[in-house]
């Protein structure tokens, strides 16, 4: 359940254990470079990872000069407009560059920390669905407008005491939109720019043959993949539990329920993905479960910190079921080539997640009718949240994208792609002692 | 074709604005909620559509 009242201050404790959390952050960027690299082809390799360092260090750069200023927190000064008799709160009015922030370990301090942290997370995602053909230098731009402009103006809405936080109190939807660890702020808004890439960049050189159907480009190294799993659940251990403590002033005690939740939510997801693979293809196919399992991750940060753990057992099931489907329908039906399945795993896990949260996060009866807000309208504020990403989320990044690819292409040239993007951009191979197949450098007649 | 499908990624999302802005607590606000979200889905359809269309022509 939801306290139904935020502290505007965290006690010391609070405040040093949500510190730790969102230590274990980056973690969870460590884990998806990897999986996002292990996903790619051994020629692009160092690319995918350096392609995450750069999306890392852009996105906290941008952040730090400007995003913060418009992600702002509850409280801080904000530009609103007037819509229907009541005033709503679309944007942060902060300083640039962090200017007048106490970095003390205060809440809005703590909240630009996690914010940064989750800036980078979510630009990593679309270098999945990017790789092994999105230019470095596009990869960075792209990141900028993404850390500066989408992912600050969604957080603002969520975190920062927007007009969807605020829907609960305003118009009596439950406790307004819920997304304590960013199922939405972050890997949604990650997610649908994924989507957004793989749409402008098109797919990679022989992955579709004329007649439209797709070839298997496997991943080159499972164990990056499978390692990367572990790191993430570190990572999104701390990102939900420092979320649900700052955002919503979750009891720190909670963050073992929190942990739990969030572990099942991850296993089950996998599980469920292990076994339609094997149900389907007679064998539990790796890549697919690994995507389950962050799937499972991904759809937890929502509601992790307000559920039973047969719930988030319920979210992690439906998670794997649905990224393990969306994977095929996507590469299959819409023709979108997507080597790491973020599009899946964030954005449809993701968008799952924040449903779910609608379906099982309750307040408590006598609190509710005290601070006068209806319990059973959360699901509406969920709803309201999802149609904004889809709605306003997924045109506003595509549009950026679009406009950015006019001036800058995106894409490689095609003698990039078929030489490696690590010889191409880098000028060094990650395995400069392997052996290279020739049939690698052949172009495929189709 | 693209575009449209955005210009109804929009539309939607302003049918579910203007329901929560406008329309007073209840099954109206929750049925124009829904309308936006089913507009939301054309909008996406019709994305998806051109997205196909044009990889087939490049094809």
């Amino acid at each position: 359940m939801i306290p139904t009242s935020i502290p505007s201050e965290l006690p010391a404790t609070a405040a040093a254990l949500c510190t730790v959390f969102i230590f274990l952050v980056p973690f969870a960027g460590a884990g998806l470079a990897l999986i996002n690299t292990g996903l790619g082809r051994s020629r692009s390799a160092a690319h995918c990872m350096m392609s995450a360092l750069c999306a890392i260090s852009v996105a906290a750069l941008v952040y730090f000069v400007c995003g913060f200023a418009w992600q702002g927190f509850p409280g801080q000064p904000a530009h609103v407009v007037n819509l229907g008799g009541s005033s709503w709160d679309w944007i942060a009015a902060g300083t640039f560059l962090f200017r007048h922030l106490p970095l003390d370990g205060s809440p809005v301090s703590l909240a630009a920390l996690l914010g940064m942290f989750s800036a980078g997370l979510a630009a990593l995602i679309p270098t999945g669905s990017g790789c092994d053909r999105w230019r470095l230098g596009a990869c960075c731009a792209s990141t900028a407008l993404l850390a500066g402009w989408t992912f600050p103006l969604f957080a603002h809405w969520v975190w920062g005491g927007g007009w969807l936080a605020q829907l609960g109190a305003r118009y009596g939807m439950g406790h307004g939109f819920v997304d304590a660890g960013g199922s939405g702020t972050i890997q949604v808004t990650g997610g649908l720019t994924a989507l957004a890439i793989a749409w402008i960049i098109g797919p990679r050189h022989g992955k579709y043959a004329a007649d439209g159907m797709p070839s298997a480009i496997p991943g080159h190294n499972m164990v990056l993949v499978v390692f990367g799993c572990a790191l993430t659940l570190v990572g999104w251990l701390g990102l939900n539990s420092a979320g649900a403590i700052l955002f919503y002033g979750v009891e720190p005690v909670r963050a073992v329920g929190i942990a739990v939740n969030t572990t099942i939510a991850a296993t089950s997801a996998a599980v469920a993905a292990a076994f339609i693979t094997n149900t389907r293809f007679g064998k539990p196919d790796a890549s697919l479960c690994a995507n389950g399992w962050i799937g499972g991750l991904a759809a937890s940060s929502a509601a992790a910190a307000f559920i039973v753990p047969a719930e988030a057992a319920i979210i992690g099931l439906v998670a794997g079921t649905l990224v393990t489907l969306s994977v095929e329908w996507f590469e299959l039906r819409m023709s979108v080539d997507d080597p790491a399945g973020a599009i899946s795993v964030h954005a449809v896990g993701g968008l799952w997640g924040l449903l779910a949260a609608g379906f099982f996060v309750t307040l408590p009866e006598q609190a509710a009718s005290a601070v006068g807000i209806h319990a059973s309208g959360q699901w509406l504020a969920q709803l309201i949240g999802i149609s904004t990403l889809i709605g306003f989320v997924l045109p506003l990044t595509y549009g950026l994208n679009l406009l950015l690819n006019r001036f800058y292409p995106q894409r490689v040239a095609s003698e990039g792609e078929r030489q490696g993007m690590d010889l191409y951009e880098l000028g060094a191979g990650a395995y400069p002692e392997f052996l290279t197949h020739s049939e690698e450098f052949t172009q495929r007649k189709i | 074709m693209k575009l449209l499908g955005f210009g109804l990624l929009l539309a939607g999302w302003a049918i579910s604005i203007a329901a929560v802005a406008m329309l007073p607590d209840g099954v109206l606000r929750t049925a124009f909620v829904l309308a936006g979200l089913g507009v939301e889905a054309l909008g996406l359809a019709l994305a998806i559509r051109a997205h196909l269309d044009r990889r087939s022509s490049e094809a």
